[in-house]
């Protein structure tokens, strides 16, 4: 496990959590077949919070929060994301979607596009936001990842680091009030992690709620203000980050931090 | 290094090597000879076969085609002059028939002082579709290839111009309804009406509009039936009416195949799988023959109009599936970000989905193309005059009866001009699109 986070200096006094609920997630099912990948799960999120989600593979983390913008329908229980119900009603998924962003652990940016279109794309034809506007916007958000000068280039011609980064200003574009990562470090080398946590800590500082699935638990101790631990579809336990990884309490969990942390 | 090393060292440079050219054997022709055509005994053996084949073939084709007389009246005058100049036991060949009938093999029967309309139109084509192939061109030229299909339509069957005016302000109409109506009545009842209103229009008023307006303003040409237009004309006219409309439709056909709405699926699935299980010959005669018993008698419903109906429907099918290979090779990640960013069915498709899937699919889309193109020469059998209809009827007047190569090679020599060109832009397409999505 990469712990190359844990050299930041970071200032938590400006990560302030309100009271307003931004997630609610209750007694959510999921089945694949017959598969019962998510049983009960239960989650409050508050605006401004920063959740990592770690477990084994397999737990169901990243189909979890796949449900959060409806990659993945659930088949019983309700999620509720900001006071709108997801339901197969496709103009609440659209509002949805368009409100939660989302990294992807292979980036996903579309090839065929410049970084640019990559970042205006959505902007233009979701938001109905002028073309010139949507650019400006995109190069601020480029230049907050600090890659402005490769915006007219092509996805294929940027390192795997560089990539993510655009990926996630292409989320940040369309002015989302949640973020969500699924494994935004797990396909990239390990001199590249860095550049990518620096600006998901940084977007945290900004107060923007986050849901992370990773396994960069150097990152889950400075950033997050609650770990989440899944197991077999289900939340074995939860706490804050401190009292996860020093004082963790099911038998899985520690099992399981003994064998990332262990070496 | 240290010292020490460096007084023991068993080797010292004293001069460095200045760059020079490989041996004459190891570079430019010579080298290229030496590995692609003398490289072993087996080579060298394949090498000379080939060499004697080729020219074993030219010796024969070419003093055939170069003796060639392009002024005769008939074969026999052909043969007559032949024997003078190069005496009876020589082979060439009677360019004459095609100097003297080439007119035929391009036109059909279209009234010869009228050429130029099909000539105008064909320019017209040229440029309507210029800034659809290539990019570079000025936008405002689309919206000339939108109104090319009227203007070409309205040259080459003439009549009163207010036919193809009416025919357009259908789509005018559909074009109203999705604009002003739509948004007060609702997205699914918008998309029907947009679909049902030209319908409805083309059936009922269209034709007694083109009427009244031709009784208050007669504007119009020499009209000529299809009947009359044959020959290469035939040929482009059902292969780029065919391509033109196959394509939307065809990608139409792919998304249904894909899609979660089990009518809409089922639909598509059924479609494709009739259309290509049966022969294109087939599916001609039931344009030609079996279409009037489903249709109330007395309705007169051009044959040409059916021919390029039932060619667009099959070339769709195979469009479809060509394009549904391209659709499966993208990843599925790719749909997942559209959607991730909350772009709509059609928005996600026509921006990211598409542009990537059509890429894939270029050469397989052109193939099917290109067999189209070349298809429609079957619509012979059914009676209509496509070049090889007509090479046949040139062959059986008195004055050409025995030729055969020379009308042959000439249609050969058309439809590999135009076949070649699609080959060669779909070639330029994919390095230019390869280029810029590196």
């Amino acid at each position: 496990m990469s712990d190359l986070a844990l050299d930041r200096q970071i200032d938590r006094s400006q990560m302030t959590v309100s009271d307003e609920v931004a997630i609610q997630i209750t007694k959510m099912n999921k089945w694949f077949g017959t598969f019962h990948v998510l049983r009960d799960i239960d989650l409050t999120v508050y605006r401004g919070e920063r959740i990592v989600i770690a477990g084994p593979s397999g737990s169901g983390k990243s189909t979890m929060i796949r449900c959060i913008n409806r990659l993945e329908e659930h088949q019983s229980g309700t999620i509720m994301v900001d006071g709108t119900e997801l339901s197969s009603d496709l103009k609440n998924i659209d509002k949805i979607r368009s409100e939660v962003g989302m990294c992807f652990q292979h980036f996903n940016l579309f090839p065929h596009l410049t970084i640019l279109e990559n970042c205006t794309l959505a902007p233009i034809w979701v938001r109905k936001i002028p073309k010139r506007e949507a650019e400006a916007t995109a190069m601020h958000f480029l230049e907050k990842v600090k890659i402005p000068e490769q915006a007219h280039k092509y996805p294929g011609q940027l390192s795997g680091g560089q990539q993510q980064r655009v990926a996630i200003a292409r989320s940040l574009c369309m002015k989302p009030r949640i973020m969500l990562f699924d494994e935004p470090t797990s396909a990239l080398d390990p001199e590249m992690i860095k550049e990518v946590l620096d600006t998901m800590v940084e977007l945290a500082q900004e107060g923007m709620t986050m849901i992370c699935v990773t396994h960069e638990m150097g990152f889950a101790r400075q950033v997050a203000n609650r770990v989440i631990f899944m197991d077999a579809g289900q939340i074995v336990e939860q706490n804050e980050p401190e009292a996860f990884f020093n004082n963790p309490q099911h038998e899985r969990t520690k099992l399981f931090l003994s064998q990332i942390l262990g070496h | 290094m240290s010292d020490t090393h460096a007084q023991t060292a068993a080797f010292v440079r004293d001069s460095m090597i200045q760059q020079q050219d490989p041996p004459v054997s190891q570079s430019g022709a010579v080298k290229w000879v030496r590995e692609n055509l003398f490289s072993s005994w087996l080579n060298i053996i394949l090498t000379l076969a080939s060499l004697w084949f080729i020219w074993a073939a030219l010796s024969h084709l070419l003093p055939w085609m170069l003796r060639g007389i392009w002024q005769a009246d008939s074969l026999a005058q052909c043969r007559a002059i032949r024997d003078e100049l190069y005496g009876p036991d020589v082979s060439a060949a009677c360019w004459a028939v095609i100097t003297e009938r080439w007119n035929q093999l391009l036109f059909g029967f279209y009234p010869q002082d009228l050429y130029w309309r099909p000539v105008l139109a064909f320019v017209l084509f040229l440029v309507a579709i210029a800034p659809v192939l290539f990019q570079g061109l000025p936008k405002k030229m689309l919206g000339f290839s939108l109104l090319s299909p009227f203007v070409i339509f309205w040259l080459i069957w003439g009549g009163s111009i207010w036919g193809p005016v009416a025919i357009a302000l259908g789509f005018v109409v559909g074009w109203a309804v999705t604009r002003y109506l739509t948004p007060v009545i609702g997205v699914l009842p918008g998309v029907i009406a947009t679909i049902l209103a030209p319908i409805v229009y083309w059936l009922l008023v269209a034709a007694p509009l083109a009427g009244l307006l031709q009784d208050i303003l007669p504007l119009g040409i020499t009209p000529v039936g299809s009947k009359d237009i044959g020959g290469f004309m035939l040929a482009l006219v059902i292969g780029v009416s065919g391509i033109v409309l196959s394509l939307p439709l065809g990608i139409l056909l792919a998304l249904g195949r894909q899609s979660d709405m089990f009518l809409i699926n089922k639909v598509s699935v059924t479609f494709i799988e009739t259309i290509r299980g049966v022969p294109l010959i087939v599916w001609l005669f039931t344009a030609s023959l079996l279409l009037n018993y489903f249709l109330p008698p007395g309705t007169n419903f051009d044959l040409m109009l059916r021919v390029i109906i039932m060619v667009t429907l099959f070339a769709s099918a195979y469009i479809a599936e060509v394009v549904r290979g391209g659709l499966a090779a993208l990843p599925k990640g790719q749909y997942e970000a559209a959607g991730a960013l909350g772009l709509d069915y059609w928005n996600s498709m026509r921006l990211i989905i598409l542009p990537q899937a059509l890429k894939i699919s270029i050469p397989g889309i052109v193939n099917t193309f290109i067999g189209l193109f070349k298809d429609t020469t079957l619509v012979m059998i059914i009676g209509m005059m496509d070049p090889l209809f007509l090479a046949n009827a040139i062959r059986a007047t008195t004055d050409w009866n025995g030729v055969y190569w020379e009308l042959f090679v000439f249609i050969g020599l058309c439809f590999f001009v135009f076949c070649f060109s699609m080959g060669r832009y779909s070639l330029f397409l994919e390095k230019k699109l390869r280029r810029e999505h590196r």
